[in-house]
């Protein structure tokens, strides 16, 4: 009986044990359920039940579709508003999964006599959600290390900023229930790959195609599993387990999610898939090479078969490579692409590295979105490496792959706080492991005791033993594991703080409403984005065409419900370059381009009134950049520059600057406002110009007067709204 | 994948020999049934393959999903081999022979659910 360093109750039965640890653990479950939906309703608590930000508007939509028109209607969804006159097929342009899952639980509840307005459950449905995400990761978790860890990592993920941040409520965007199906994916995979399994290769598979539908970060998981299984044979693990679980997740998941119409046949034809299809080949080789190995014994000819092995691989190798030079297999599209040459997007596709969120990610936005998780996660990861069972492999991989592209685009960060929650988790468990144990060391087991599991060595392990003062190494006493284990409470209790501050300030905002705060702390609510949305969903005809730059396509869409030109789903280049053209050229060229598509509405967002700095003359250099590469001899950004250099908008602003619709739009009878002073644009900080003149026809003027000084103007012809400080992240 | 078989062609002709000898004698005769079947199904997606080089590839979805439910089952048939297969025992320790064929029975079923929703 070893010495125990607090006693130990000692007449409990193991079952009474097992059974209080399993009820713990379901009370634990619960209450970190609990935490994560309640964390993500500031937004609904502070403002209201509303749809946030510019994609979820768009999935909004098309549920609202889903829900009142029924399934066969929306996977067939033509929607002749988008894009206007082009069209879009919705059916085929995007990933149903979300509105799917919505549709269901709309239906459901529906048919269980509660009729929840469909809009409150695209609101909730991210919340929802993160519980089952905080589940999934406790049995992610559970499979490395053991339930305690996964309890641990469950609370860390239920919590932590960095993926509360694309799931508060109100963010319906596909992240809401990619992130659960990510890592419950990859617990199967996980799970099939320990057992060997074809039931739980096929259920990855099944959850897979279900990650297909809802989110284009599918490939991360198609790559991700291939690279493991790709690692784990070179290091000399190739096992039938491996063999099971591979081939079983890949041929259904690889033919699954060919169904959803957006995908198409990209998992045979595109090389973001090709590490799948190549490892899945590879397979098949060295499971063949060891079944032939099984029935010979001759050294020679293992050897030869051994050499026949590599030589197909390469021969497949250099297959892939041929096909991908004569074009039969697609290259790197130039959203991925741009994560492996980080300079690529800015020089070629500017419209995808006009994004702020595909900008690198600077390190104070790792210790927002992670604090403490942040310095614990390379901890756990050294530790996978000390045990390193095959399970391990995954989460090593998964940690630095994960790394590199969270440091490379903002908004991957996403897909690295799972594995930081994970390898946090296990770090920390570790720890409470050793430091928890009541089991002191004594001498005489020294010897045979299991190798020294002490993390920081103790001051003074030598005092308590009497003989042998060298070899004896371990944890003496309660106060060390006080020390230790309240020092983990303090920062454990510490990080619940800093999450829920982060959350509510940074994260609880719902773009569509701006608050600002008065100097008496009072809030002012600045709801101009919806009043031009309602004004032109109540004041023009049904059909009338408003063209705005494509950040503002889905809101548009969705709340003022008229056609636009361009929206956020970017998939033509050349008609937003005819946006930013007509935006970016004087009225006289401009107006022939807005007449030739119908344009009945401009709406340009101005914030130089109220300080709004992501309004449309700040994002001007974009659509003129956009514009330049379709029509590089009628627009040149040096032309909308100072002759030194400077984009300036007041006095000294370029000819052409001064002559563009945009400038002219936002400027108009702004200098009215200050009343014979000098107009001063509070963005850019400069002068505001006076006499602006306007060619455009104009019928009509409507003009709104707030509590504090508002431009006036939302014409017929021309509407347009101010609007005030709003960052888009 | 249908090539896989081929691998040993590049060795002399004796070793294939007493390789054919020492599968005939070492194999049981569930294994060599489950064998006959993937023989079969790469058969078929040998066909499929060479009509799709040499004719056309037109309804490109229905001969995806021909040749995907091949090798789909393929693949788990081979799957159910090496579960079963004494000679892994020690590595499926928790996957019985019976569990291994439930396992390939709803893999398959779930395969070829997706293969007639992809032919469209």
């Amino acid at each position: 009986m070893p010495s125990l360093a607090y006693p130990v109750p000692t007449d409990l039965s193991p079952a009474t044990v097992k059974n209080t640890a399993s009820l713990f653990r379901i009370v634990t479950l619960a209450l970190i359920s609990g935490a994560a939906i309640a964390s993500r309703l500031f937004s609904i608590i502070n403002f209201e039940s509303v749809i946030h930000e510019f994609d979820p508007w768009f999935n909004y939509r098309a549920t609202r579709v889903l829900a009142s028109k029924g399934f066969y209607e929306f996977w067939n969804w033509f929607d002749p508003t988008a894009w206007y006159p082009l069209g879009r097929v919705v059916g085929g342009t995007v990933y149903p999964g979300l509105m799917a899952t919505s549709g269901v639980i709309y239906y459901l509840l529906q048919a269980l006599n509660l009729p929840v307005d469909i809009r409150n459950i695209c609101v909730l449905l991210a919340p929802g959600f993160s519980a089952f995400t905080a589940w999934a990761t406790y049995m992610f978790t559970k499979e490395m290390k053991d339930e305690s860890a996964g309890l641990l990592a469950a609370a860390f993920i239920g919590i932590a900023p960095g993926y509360i941040s694309r799931s508060v409520a109100g963010s319906y965007d596909n992240e809401a229930i990619a992130i659960f199906l990510l890592m419950f994916t990859f617990y199967l995979w996980i799970k099939a790959l320990k057992l060997g399994s074809a039931l739980y290769g096929t259920i990855a598979a099944v959850f897979y195609f279900y990650m297909v539908a809802a989110w284009g970060g599918y490939v991360f998981i198609t790559n991700m599993i291939p690279v493991h299984a790709l690692v784990l044979i070179f290091m000399g693990r190739f096992s039938h387990r491996l063999y099971v679980a591979y081939c079983s997740w890949y041929a259904i998941g690889t033919l699954s999610s060919m169904q959803v119409p957006f995908v198409g046949f990209q998992p045979v034809s595109t090389s973001e898939h090709m590490g799948a299809l190549g490892v899945f080949g590879l397979l098949q080789l060295v499971a063949f090479a060891n079944l032939v190995r099984s029935h010979v014994s001759s050294q020679n000819f293992q050897k030869l078969l051994r050499i026949a092995v590599v030589a197909i691989g390469a021969l497949g190798a250099s297959a892939f490579v041929f096909l991908t030079y004569t074009g039969k297999i697609a290259p790197w599209t130039g959203r991925f692409y741009s994560l492996w040459d980080t300079g690529y997007a800015k020089k070629y596709i500017p419209i995808i590295a006009s994004v702020s969120e595909h900008q690198p990610t600077a390190w104070p936005s790792f210790f927002m979105d992670l604090q403490m998780l942040m310095f614990l996660f390379p901890a756990g990861v050294i530790l996978c490496f000390r045990e390193l069972r095959d399970e391990h492999l995954f989460v090593i991989i998964y940690a630095v792959l994960s790394s590199y592209f969270a440091g490379v685009m903002v908004r991957l960060m996403l897909t690295l706080t799972p594995v930081v929650c994970v390898s946090a988790a296990i770090a920390l468990s570790s720890l409470l492991d050793v430091y928890l144990n009541p089991v002191e060391p004594d001498e005489e087991q020294d010897a045979v005791a299991q190798p020294a599991k002490s993390g920081p060595a103790d001051a003074a392990p030598s005092t308590a033993s009497s003989k042998s003062t060298s070899s004896t190494r371990g944890i003496f006493g309660i106060d060390t594991r006080l020390v230790v284990v309240f020092n983990t409470l303090w920062m454990l209790s510490f990080f619940v703080f800093h999450c829920t501050y982060v959350t509510s300030t940074a994260y609880s905002s719902p773009s569509v409403v701006l608050a600002s705060q008065g100097q008496d702390g009072s809030q002012h609510i600045i709801d101009d984005f919806r009043e031009a949305y309602y004004w032109l969903r109540q004041n023009t005809e049904e059909d009338a065409v408003v063209m705005s730059w494509w950040d503002y396509g889905y809101q548009i869409a969705g709340m003022a419900d008229r056609p636009t030109l361009v929206d956020n789903n970017t998939w033509n280049n050349t008609h937003i370059a005819t946006v930013g053209k007509a935006m970016s050229s004087s009225e006289e060229n401009a107006y022939p381009i807005l007449r030739k598509h119908d344009v009945e509405y401009v709406l340009v967002i101005f914030g130089g009134l109220i300080g709004y700095s992501g309004d449309d003359i700040n994002k001007f250099l974009w659509m003129v950049r956009i514009a330049q590469g379709v029509w590089p001899d009628e627009i040149q950004e040096s032309n909308y520059f100072t002759p030194r250099g400077e984009y300036r908008v007041d006095e000294n602003a370029s000819k052409t600057m001064k002559e563009s619709l945009m400038y002219k739009m936002s400027y108009y009878r702004f200098a009215d406002l200050f009343g014979g002073n000098q107009a001063v644009d509070r963005v850019r900080n400069q002068h505001a110009p006076k006499n602006i003149e306007l060619g455009l026809p104009r019928r009509g003027v409507h003009v709104r007067k707030l509590d504090r000084p508002y431009l006036p103007s939302q014409e017929r012809g021309h509407a347009r709204a101010g609007s005030e400080e709003r960052e888009r992240l | 994948m249908a090539g896989t078989k081929q691998s040993p062609a590049t060795a002399s002709q004796n070793p294939l020999l007493s390789l054919w000898k020492a599968y005939n004698d070492q194999t049981p005769d569930r294994l060599k049934f489950i064998d006959a079947f993937l023989f079969f199904l790469m058969l078929s997606g040998i066909i499929q393959f060479a009509y799709c080089v040499l004719v056309t590839t037109y309804p490109y979805n229905a001969f995806l999903s021909g040749f995907g439910s091949t090798v789909g089952q393929f693949v788990l048939a081979a799957s159910l081999r090496s579960q079963v297969n004494p000679q892994n025992r020690e590595e499926f320790k928790n996957v019985s022979p019976e569990r291994a064929f439930a396992d390939f029975a709803l893999g398959s079923i779930v395969l070829h659910f997706f293969v007639y929703n992809f032919l469209g």
